[in-house]
């Protein structure tokens, strides 16, 4: 087997034997749907609130991927000195970073097909949907947000990262108009919203599954502008021992 | 090789103008108290830590601009983990022997090390010296022909260091040079054909054992607490001292037959016991005193 092959083959063993990023990859996302489908408390505009949850949970799930999981086991792996070693080795650097980055894609694959069918059972239905810029708009967000997850990971010690991770997790997922819509949040939240990655991630994902988005411009320029600079960032102040 | 290798943290210099050449079929023991600056000059090896000035070569490349062509042919165990804490052994080794593509066996590997019982644990559930073997079955992985060990024994039980400095004479053996980084001076002993003693940065001193002692050999033997120390030197003709452990003396000179023949018959007649008669000195006493005396210099 291939370096590259052998690695990725390690990462996604990870994944799977880690309950913990089993739970957030998964679990919320699903937990999430199905209960703010089931219960009608959210001001969701809809008569299906799985026409509106269903982009925003699969923005949520690129969010958890790219960013939380791949950031909390690289910032540990960091802290391991486990990065450190495998510098040492002829995988090198790139295919490391290479091997992650398809970890995350495998990772993000199961995640739709898990939400898809369970969107599709609780009467979620895609209309004017465009699958390339669903595909594309993945393809920004992971970029984005593994991004952020790197940064964070690069720059702060194991457990540091571990409660940022979670605690932008959850700022992201609430004023992201993920699972809130935005119109709902006070005006200087939504303003502040607006310029999130998240709530850009979200936003064009709705317009590729359902239609109907007001800002579809804003909210590609933003994600594409968090998919390049994050990742730049992250290349500059990443530190790997 | 390692030619006035200077590493320096801001205003620190954590090694200062170190020279030495580790050989191929040795095992090198870098020796030094904490913050000699061994690991500092072993991670400049390894390609880890540039250096502020100074040359280093390892196998003839330059451990960072030949990095990728130095990492197929160098084994490493830092001191410290390096392993993911949730990768099973048996995982985890197969993983380093796919890494390096030598077709190595992983169970081959973990049996040389001794955990075959282990190969389903996670390294976190492993003991710290199971962690040392595991993370030594890592280095050996890259089938080297150089391979950095730093601190290799620390933590590890008997049956575990004994499993490691067979490895390690193997590795050396086959023709690897092998560096280690250790504060087990009992260990460099039995394992090392060179010592590189570090102190503040700097080489106190190099060799092999053998020439590190040379003109430091006295006769050391226990007997009663008390002796008369004064009648025992004028006896022998040379300087007798009593040492720190009690009922220990040390002889300044060799044990030769004249010398344990006058010893003998001196404490037979004062009707005293003679016990544990060395006639080295301990690595550890030379370690003392190569750093105090490198301590005065500096």
């Amino acid at each position: 087997m291939s370096a590259l092959g052998a690695q990725l083959r390690a990462e996604l063993q990870l994944v799977s034997r880690n309950s913990e990023q089993l739970l957030l990859t998964l679990g919320i996302p699903i937990l999430l749907l199905v209960f703010f489908d089931l219960v009608d408390v959210l001001p969701t505009g809809t008569d299906e609130p799985a026409q509106f949850l269903l982009p925003g949970i699969l923005s949520l799930a690129v969010m958890s991927s790219a960013m939380v999981s791949l950031g909390i086991a690289t910032g540990f792996e960091r802290s391991y000195q486990v990065l450190k070693r495998l510098g040492a080795t002829p995988l090198g650097r790139r295919r490391l970073i290479l091997a992650k980055i398809i970890s995350v894609f495998c990772v993000e694959a199961i995640q739709v097909v898990v939400l898809l069918p369970i969107g599709l059972l609780l009467g979620w239905r895609p209309s004017n949907e465009t699958w390339p810029l669903a595909m594309f708009v993945v393809l920004l967000g992971t970029s984005a947000f593994a991004g952020i997850g790197l940064i964070l990971a690069g720059t702060l010690r194991g457990e540091i990262n571990l409660a940022a991770q979670n605690g932008l997790y959850l700022v992201l997922l609430l004023l992201g108009g993920i699972i809130v819509p935005m119109d709902e949040l006070p005006a200087p939240l939504r303003t502040i919203s607006h310029a999130l990655p998240s709530t850009a991630l979200a936003d064009v994902m709705r317009e590729a599954l359902t239609g109907g988005s007001s800002m579809l411009g804003t909210s590609l320029v933003v994600l594409l502008l968090w998919a390049i600079v994050a990742p730049l960032i992250a290349i500059r102040v990443f530190r790997w021992s | 090789m390692v030619e006035n290798l200077v590493v320096r943290y801001g205003d620190i210099c954590a090694v200062n103008d170190v020279s030495f050449e580790a050989r191929c079929g040795q095992v090198t023991a870098i020796l030094g108290p904490n913050g000699a600056g061994k690991t500092s000059a072993i991670e400049v090896c390894e390609g880890f830590r540039q250096s502020s000035s100074g040359q280093v070569r390892v196998l003839g490349l330059h451990p960072i601009r030949d990095h990728d062509q130095l990492t197929k042919r160098m084994g490493v165990m830092l001191q410290g983990s390096g392993v993911y804490p949730s990768g099973r052994v048996k995982d985890v080794v197969k993983l380093f022997c796919d890494l390096y593509g030598k077709r190595c066996n992983a169970n081959e590997l973990i049996a040389l090390v001794g955990l075959e019982d282990r190969q389903q644990h996670t390294w976190k559930r492993l003991s710290g010296g199971e962690q040392q073997r595991m993370s030594l079955a890592l280095a050996l992985a890259a089938q080297p022909e150089v391979v950095f060990l730093d601190e290799p024994t620390s933590g590890v039980d008997v049956d575990g260091r004994l499993i490691i400095r067979q490895v390690i004479g193997k590795l050396a053996q086959n023709g690897c040079a092998v560096v280690m980084a250790t504060h087990e001076l009992a260990e460099a002993e039995k394992v090392a054909d060179q010592l590189v003693i570090f102190d503040h940065g700097h080489i106190a001193a190099a060799g092999t054992i053998t020439e590190l002692r040379h003109g430091h050999e006295y006769t050391r033997f226990t007997s009663d607490e008390g002796i008369d120390i004064a009648d025992l030197s004028r006896a022998l003709g040379c300087s007798v001292t009593a040492t720190t452990n009690t009922g220990e003396y040390n002889i300044e000179v060799l044990s030769t037959p004249a010398v344990i023949a006058v010893l003998s018959s001196w404490l037979h007649d004062q009707n005293l016991p003679l016990h544990n008669v060395t006639s080295l000195e301990s690595l550890e006493d030379m370690f003392s005193r190569i750093v105090a005396s490198s301590g005065r210099q500096n």
